[in-house]
């Protein structure tokens, strides 16, 4: 039996997700990942069901499927390292055990009062020695343990153990009244504010009784370009913290700076820079009037060429170059194989891109863009995937300010949101935010509640790809190796 | 006054002057960084008041800390305030040189990063382990450049003692031997980024500790011992400024006030030069460090070719 396709932002009953013997699912799973490219978005037990949402970039759709688990179940791990993951977190988060999973472990430490603490894998030799980094770090930075299994410079292991800023994000969001919902969701990775209202909003529009009318064009594009200055400020400030790590100090500096112009066009858009409460139900809140498009596209292309500078600057110095090439390489069969995405993934030649691979979030089908791909999967590839994503960004917004323009429309199409929800049903939304793919999920129950609300950041995806890209590498080297993927602490921990 | 009694004078008020103005090096360092990252940087003088502010605090021990950890930023201080003993005021020698004092100033230099390493490894701590460990791979290669160039000094002007060498080279002793001096002096321009932490060797700016070297060993030090290991490091600093601008520097006539005008803008210009240096730089992976230092010892090595050949004879 196959599993059930479904676009993204379109709702599901759950009696309509086929449910298949447990070795049928596990097959069909494999034959879905590992021959027919497509990747876990979902992972989760609900209801006494093992649920697998994939994305299927070549038919442009999620297909979903589940299978009926009871107490425990033999572990899909062995078999697709993708879920290694998910499974930690079923395993923590639903109190169903998957049997012979290689490192059954918590991710967050969600029923623990002290996260961190826990059985390490370890080296034994007199040579070995262990470095433990965090949870509280030198930078202003967020809360992460990072246990170094070494001889000498070189990193043999490298565990992370996450979870110091779990605050229940999910369970909050469920009992939460719905006007609150939005905010919360927005916090959940404060940078990526855009790509998570986004996301959430696509599944509550999903999900509604009474179908939401169509956004007018004026608040896809404002969303569109929204969600397109948030990628460019956060790669902008990537690249620039890359610098910072190998002491080159012009593009550190000037990139900080750059950043923080791109974080207040943002800001010019609805009057917060991160882009909170912009993203409503009916549209967006605030209108960027005609009248301030000059402007606004003035200050655009003056920042444009800044930025252009500063990255010139580095990208011909030799030495920062040096420190860049062949450090952290994670290659195309991993990458892949542990099921990676956004700018890490893109980065080791991994073809994905949601903006491109799903429809129903903003205008990407209008516009003119190609997806940002580089083949070696080391820092360098991730730095520069980050340049041409942003180049491509920049494409995009000109193009969008132009639409701008022309277009009439308000941006409200004055609907309102809705308090119950479709009964017994599943809605899942993909958005590509700035690290990669964003998905909310939400499961309603009898009554037409929210039931479950499941988030996933590309950060849960990409942690463990920082951990291999540290084999082998000189521990000197995991500032820039954790700089390139710059993940999230908050949005894996929920 | 006899010209002796004058020199001493002198001598000793260059002293002075150098412990006074010493912490101003690392304030023109970040001045200039400050400059080419188009910021107003923090003031020249911030050292100043940061070493004030640490004066006044009280320290922090660890439980895992034993009597080195305490005396070792005093006992560092000790060792780089004697190596300033031993170096010439522009061209003035020092009253305590004595022959063969140069290796003296060298183990000088290698008995405060013994106490450093140590204390660091007193902490227990992974961190200063690690920079601990560095610190010596690294400072054990620079040695080697270090004594390459002394003996190539001796070599140039047959004078055993440090500020006996680094003061007797004529105007015409540099038109014959100036390329050889040119040589020396990039060997040390080199060892003194590496003996003082600075790009691409080492980032005295950064905050992450997988990549300190020197930073890394000095994480559990507060209060007073911090101020002194911050004051030693500056002083350091100006002892490889000293060591470079007597050996650039020709007697034009001792005790001139031009002489000392010139050393003065040499130390200074160092300190602008590794400000600019670490402005346009990123730092090296820490496996090319030793491949910089070797190509140090190498241009040490052509120095000592040079004067093989073209012979040292142009001195007092």
């Amino acid at each position: 039996m196959d599993f059930l396709s479904f676009k993204n932002c379109e709702s599901v009953a759950l009696a309509n997700i086929p449910v298949l013997d447990f070795a049928d699912f596990r097959d069909t799973l494999k034959d879905l990942i590992n021959c027919k490219n497509c990747r876990v978005s979902v992972f989760t037990v609900h209801g006494g069901k093992l649920y697998a949402v994939l994305l299927d970039p070549a038919k442009h759709c999620f297909k979903a499927g589940a299978t009926a688990v009871g107490a425990s179940y033999p572990a899909l791990t062995n078999d697709i390292p993708g879920v290694h993951w998910f499974e930690r977190e079923i395993f923590e988060q639903c109190n169903v055990i998957p049997e012979n999973h290689p490192w059954l472990k918590p991710i967050r430490f969600e029923n623990s009062d002290k996260p961190g603490v826990t059985d390490y894998f370890t080296m034994q030799g007199n040579a070995v020695h262990e470095v433990a980094v965090g949870p509280v770090h030198a930078g202003v930075i967020e809360p992460g343990h990072f246990r170094f299994q070494c001889m000498g410079e070189d990193v043999y292991n490298l565990e992370i153990e996450l979870g110091y800023q779990h605050r229940g994000v999910e369970k909050m969001l469920v009992d939460s009244p719905a006007k609150l919902r939005n905010h919360l969701v927005e916090t959940t990775a404060g940078d990526s504010s855009i790509a998570y209202a986004l996301a959430y909003d696509g599944v509550i529009s999903a999900l509604a009784e009474t179908p939401r009318p169509d956004l007018t064009e004026r608040a896809r594009i404002l969303r569109t370009l929204a969600l397109e200055l948030e990628r460019i400020a956060n790669h902008v400030g990537d690249i620039g913290a890359l610098a910072g790590d190998v002491a080159f100090l012009t593009t550190s500096a000037y990139c900080g700076r750059i950043r923080g112009d791109f974080l207040n066009m943002t800001a010019q858009l609805c009057g917060n820079r991160f882009g909170r409460n912009y993203v409503t139900y009916d549209g967006v809140e605030f209108d960027l009037p005609n009248h301030k498009l000059a402007a606004f596209r003035d200050w655009f292309e003056r920042t444009v060429e800044d930025f252009k500078n500063a990255w010139l600057i580095m990208s011909d110095d030799p030495g920062a170059l040096d420190r860049f090439e062949g450090t952290g390489t994670v290659p195309n069969e991993v990458m892949r194989e542990i099921g990676a995405v956004g700018v890490a993934a893109r980065a080791a030649g991994v073809d994905l891109d949601v903006r491109r691979d799903l429809t129903g979030i903003g205008v990407y089908d209008k516009l003119v863009w190609k997806c940002a791909l580089k083949k070696s999967g080391d820092v360098i590839a991730r730095a520069k995937t980050r340049r041409l994503e942003i180049r491509e960004s920049i494409r995009m917004v000109r193009a969008l300010l132009t639409w701008l323009e022309s277009s009439n429309s308000p941006v409200s199409n004055n609907a309102t949101a809705p308090e119950q929800f479709k009964a017994d049903s599943l809605a899942v939304c993909a958005v590509e935010a700035w690290r990669g793919e964003v998905a909310c999920a939400v499961f309603t129950g009898k009554a037409g509640n929210m039931e479950r609300c499941k988030l996933v950041d590309p950060s849960f995806h990409n942690w463990f790809a920082l951990a291999l890209a540290l084999r082998g590498e000189q521990i000197s080297n995991f500032p820039i190796c954790n700089k390139s993927f710059n993940l999230s602490y908050c949005g894996h921990d929920l | 006054m006899s010209e002796h009694t004058l020199n001493f004078i002198l001598w000793c008020a260059n002293l002075i002057i150098s412990l006074l103005a010493a912490p101003l090096l690392p304030g023109i360092i970040n001045k200039v960084k400050a400059f080419y990252a188009g910021r107003k940087g923090p003031r020249v003088l911030q050292l100043y008041y940061d070493l004030a502010k640490l004066m006044k605090k009280s320290s922090v021990y660890s439980t895992s800390r034993g009597l080195i950890f305490e005396l070792a930023p005093w006992g560092s201080l000790a060792t780089v305030l004697l190596m300033l003993l031993l170096l010439p005021a522009a061209c003035l020698a020092s009253p305590l040189a004595f022959p063969g004092d140069m290796i003296l100033f060298v183990y000088l230099a290698g008995c405060g990063r013994m106490l450093t390493v140590l204390a660091a490894m007193e902490t227990a701590s992974a961190f200063e382990g690690m920079g601990a460990s560095r610190e010596c791979q690294f400072s054990m290669l620079a040695e080697g450049v270090m004594l390459a160039v002394l003996a190539a000094l001796v070599l140039l002007t047959r004078n055993f003692t440090l500020s006996g060498a680094l003061t007797s080279l004529t105007p015409a002793g540099w038109f014959s031997g100036g390329t050889a001096i040119l040589f020396l002096a990039a060997a040390l321009y080199i060892v003194m980024l590496c003996e003082n932490c600075r790009v691409p060797v080492d980032d005295p700016e950064t905050h992450l500790e997988l990549t300190m070297i020197h930073e890394a060993m000095i994480l559990d030090n507060s209060g007073p011992e911090l101020a002194a290991i911050h004051y030693s490091a500056a002083l350091k600093l100006w002892v490889f400024g000293v060591f470079l601008a007597t050996l650039l520097l020709p007697d034009l006539a001792a005790g001139s006030w031009l002489e000392f005008v010139i050393f003065y803008a040499l130390i200074f210009g160092m300190a602008v030069s590794i400000g600019v240096i670490e402005s346009v730089m990123a730092r090296y992976r820490f496996l090319k460090v030793p491949q910089l230092l070797a190509g140090a010892l190498a241009v040490a090595l052509l120095g000592i070719v040079l004067i093989a050949i073209f012979g040292g004879g142009f001195v007092k």
